[in-house]
């Protein structure tokens, strides 16, 4: 047998009391080779965005750097940003990744969290992404629009 | 897998007993048979051919046929048990068992099952299993042939699930051909698999046999289920019987499963009712069709939670105490948790953080009374580390959680006042809300990447709900990597419309469990769908030539990420562990360069095949195309394009 999966169950989000914190439930018991408890994943950056108050949050955003969106979106792929939060950022309750596209932190929370993240996805030094890269991709995921509610995708109500 | 032709003189060609004996006798020269010398020194050449030689009517027959075998009993027996299908790639260790089911017992109940791959015939029996409730049987050389089926079987053991294994292998070594059956012959061949399987034997006569099949279904069936292994000695297989012999297959009587001791129950009951948020979990619990409805009942009498762990279909989705969508918020404000049969206890009462240290802490309240009623606390290997970490609780319940369930339901029923009856119906409607909001949460979280493409995996399980949710259907593939959406968004209410996972997380067990589960839904009339990922597939595709061979109506929607998708996640956790660059985690994990076609696949092994699709609006008429040919009696195999997770 060659390559093998492990088993991450899906997981599931919760909000608890003050800080807010999206907490990924890996269940990953069952690996099926190599080390078993592993888990994956993620940007759970909604964490900190929930942390912020809303005021703080708008302060942070003034102070954007400026990214290329573009050139964003090509390091979501490269980086492997789309391996947890899909390539779109929408997130995957099987990964544990919160949905990031739209971005729902401030940048200073996006950075932050890259940089040290609280629960179970993996840092990213400024050596792996420099700050320019991090702003770049920043601003790919602040160009994805929002969609519709699902309660108004016909096919999302059977 | 060698299917050898024989030597036109080994143990096969001898008639056993008198017969046999007395031409042997005959044919060894008077000299040598008085001689206890080395028959080694005496060995003469073999007589000159000639024309007159080789058609000469010898002075005694060799008797070259037998009307009736011990492979002939041995499907006797295997009919005796109820097998409806046997699965198995051909092996010359079990010719005998081969040849008398397809004509002595007209190829029907069991019926033999061509498959190309021993994990195939195995996993097929998995699938069939959770749909059916009976194990199916499979054939299968006692060295190459295990030595192939050893994951799928770890599956089974690891999902429960009763596979009756077979095993052909020669054990006397005056019986062996030289060469290939040598290599096909093993002193204990169901040492590999011993660790994973519940019991075990190697009979020696056929009476042997009679008994040990008999004991080894009964084994297999008795919870906790799993897979148990019968050698069928070749020679056995193929001896005829003597005249005299009388045979008869045993009678199977049914084990009661075991049920959790009156006064236990009762104190589970006095939790469950005074609890203020209690908690039930259910995993394996629902072995049977009557598994479902009783853990409904007792849902329904408390107006408790209840989190589906899935790993059989336990819990309509769409009920309103069904909060396996929110089951970390269930369980942490829980102050009674109880657990039905759950793999993993340990890891749904706690939460875990995956980084340099490894940390771990309790997702309960410290006041929160756990209790767990599960058969596996009846039978418990070393070896094998399936039974996850030690979780403390108050109360273990050694016995099967369905079979107990009647009795916790009419306990409950039994103890709860009017009182308590109007707090249910408090809670139940808190649930009913807490239900709607996560459900409108997912739909909400499924809207996003809604129209992207590579499809996102909510979009392609909601295309597919949409052509069968006015169908009869049974999704028979593990949800798992597709985030559950189909658990989040579609309405399940059978039992066979969902039939868990793997078990042992050993990949290319989906195809083939799929298609054993699809063989099950046949009679039934039942549309059989299977999410597949892509990685599963590539281990043994020969899987969707069975199905299409055997008319085996299932389609398969590929969820073609084109990756080992895990492992692509797993890499760069490393690679960011230890800030040496993120841009190789492809290399050895990825399924690109070529791209795979799927569709062009299932086309080569006979089957109907379509894509790869990768523009959401082309989907849903695919997968309509795509049922009208599972309609007819065939598989089918739909290749989308998708977003990794």
């Amino acid at each position: 047998m060659g390559s093998i999966e492990r088993r991450l169950e899906a997981s599931t989000v919760r909000r608890t009391g003050a800080n807010c914190a999206i907490q990924a439930d890996l269940n990953v018991s069952g690996a099926s080779r190599s080390k078993r408890f592993v888990a994956i994943f993620l940007f759970v950056f909604a964490t900190l965005l929930c942390s912020i108050p809303a005021t703080r949050a708008q302060q942070s955003s003034d102070a954007v750097p400026a990214g290329n969106a573009q050139n964003g979106k090509k390091l979501f792929m490269s980086d492997g940003c789309y391996e947890c939060h899909g390539r779109l950022g929408q997130g995957a309750a099987q990964t544990g990744a919160a949905r990031i596209g739209p971005p729902q932190l401030s940048f200073e929370g996006f950075q932050n969290y890259v940089r040290a993240p609280k629960n179970n996805m993996p840092p990213y030094t400024a050596k792996a992404i420099p700050d320019q890269d991090v702003a770049d991709i920043y601003a790919y995921l602040k160009s994805i629009p929002m969609p519709p509610k699902g309660k108004d995708i016909p096919l999302l109500n059977k | 897998m060698t299917k050898q032709m024989k030597p036109a003189v080994d143990r096969r060609n001898f008639l056993k007993g008198a017969a046999a004996g007395a031409a042997a006798l005959a044919a060894v020269p008077a000299s040598l048979a008085a001689n206890p010398e080395p028959i080694e020194s005496k060995r003469v050449p073999p007589p000159p051919m000639s024309p007159a030689a080789e058609t000469e009517v010898p002075a005694v027959a060799e008797v070259l046929t037998a009307d009736r075998t011990g492979s002939d009993f041995m499907v006797d027996v295997i009919k005796s048990l109820g097998f409806e299908y046997v699965c198995a790639n051909p092996g010359s260790s079990f010719r005998g068992i081969h040849e008398s089911i397809i004509n002595y017992g007209g190829n029907k109940n069991p019926e033999f099952i061509t498959c190309c791959h021993e994990e195939s015939s195995v996993a097929m029996a998995h699938g069939y299993f959770k749909v059916e409730g009976k194990p199916l049987a499979v054939l299968a050389h006692g060295t190459v042939g295990v030595q192939h089926a050893t994951m799928a079987i770890y599956n089974a053991y690891c999902d429960r699930v009763p596979v009756y294994v077979i095993l052909g292998n020669i054990i006397d070594v005056t019986k062996r051909a030289p060469g290939v059956e040598w290599f096909h012959s093993v002193q204990d061949a169901a040492a590999i698999v011993r660790d994973f399987t519940k019991w075990d034997d190697l009979p020696i006569s056929l009476e042997h046999f009679s008994e040990s099949a008999a004991r080894a279904y009964r084994v297999a069936m008795t919870p906790p289920t799993m897979p148990v292994v019968l050698v069928a000695d070749g020679d056995l297989q193929e001896s005829p019987i003597p005249a005299d012999m009388k045979l008869r297959p045993q009678k199977l009587t049914a084990d009661m499963p075991p049920v959790g001791d009156s006064g236990s129950v009762a104190e589970v009951a006095k939790l469950l009712v005074a609890a203020e948020n209690p908690v039930i979990i259910a995993d394996r619990t629902a072995r049977t069709p009557a598994g479902l409805a009783c853990l409904v009942d007792l849902a329904e009498t408390l107006q408790c939670s209840v989190v589906d762990q899935a790993g059989r279909m336990n819990f309509p989705t769409r009920h309103p105490l069904n909060q396996s969508d929110r089951a970390r918020a269930a369980v942490a404000d829980a102050d009674v948790i109880l657990g039905l049969d759950v793999a993993d206890f340990y890891g749904i009462t706690h939460t875990y953080r995956d980084q340099i240290e490894r940390t771990s802490r309790p997702g309960t309240k410290s006041t929160a009374k756990l209790i767990t009623i599960s058969s596996d606390d009846l039978y418990i290997k070393a070896n094998y580390q399936d039974f996850q970490r030690y979780n403390e609780v108050d109360i273990a319940i050694a016995a099967d959680s369905e079979a107990t369930l009647p009795l916790l339901t009419e306990a409950v029923k039994h103890i709860v006042t009017d009182d308590r009856k109007r707090a249910f119906q408090d809670r139940g409607v808190r649930l009913k809300a807490a239900h709607m909001q996560a459900l409108e949460r997912s739909r909400d979280a499924a809207a996003f990447a809604w129209d992207a493409s590579p499809i996102s995996t909510a979009r392609m399980c909601m295309e597919l709900w949409g052509q069968i949710q006015n169908e009869d259907w049974s999704l028979v593939g593990a949800t798992t990597f597709v985030s559950k959406w189909p658990q989040r968004l579609w309405d399940f209410n059978k039992h066979y419309q969902y039939i868990g996972g793997a078990g042992g997380y050993g990949i290319g067990y989906n195809a083939p469990a799929a298609t054993g589960a699809a063989l099950a839904n046949r009679k039934y009339g039942r549309l059989t769908v299977n999410i597949q990922c892509d990685g599963d597939l590539m281990f043994a595709p020969g899987i969707l030539w069975t199905a299409a061979h055997h008319k085996i109506p299932v389609l398969h929607i590929m969820h073609n990420n084109r990756a080992y998708h895990q492992e692509v996640m797993q890499v760069q956790i490393m690679a960011d562990r230890h800030s040496r660059g993120i841009t190789n985690c492809g290399t050895g994990t990825t399924i690109t360069g070529p791209d795979v076609s799927y569709a062009k696949l299932a086309e080569s092994m006979g089957m109907y095949g379509e894509g790869p699709i990768s523009d959401p609006k082309d989907l849903g008429p695919a997968i309509k195309r795509a049922i009208e040919v599972v309609k007819r009696g065939e598989p089918a195999l739909v290749d989308v394009v998708t977003q990794p997770r």
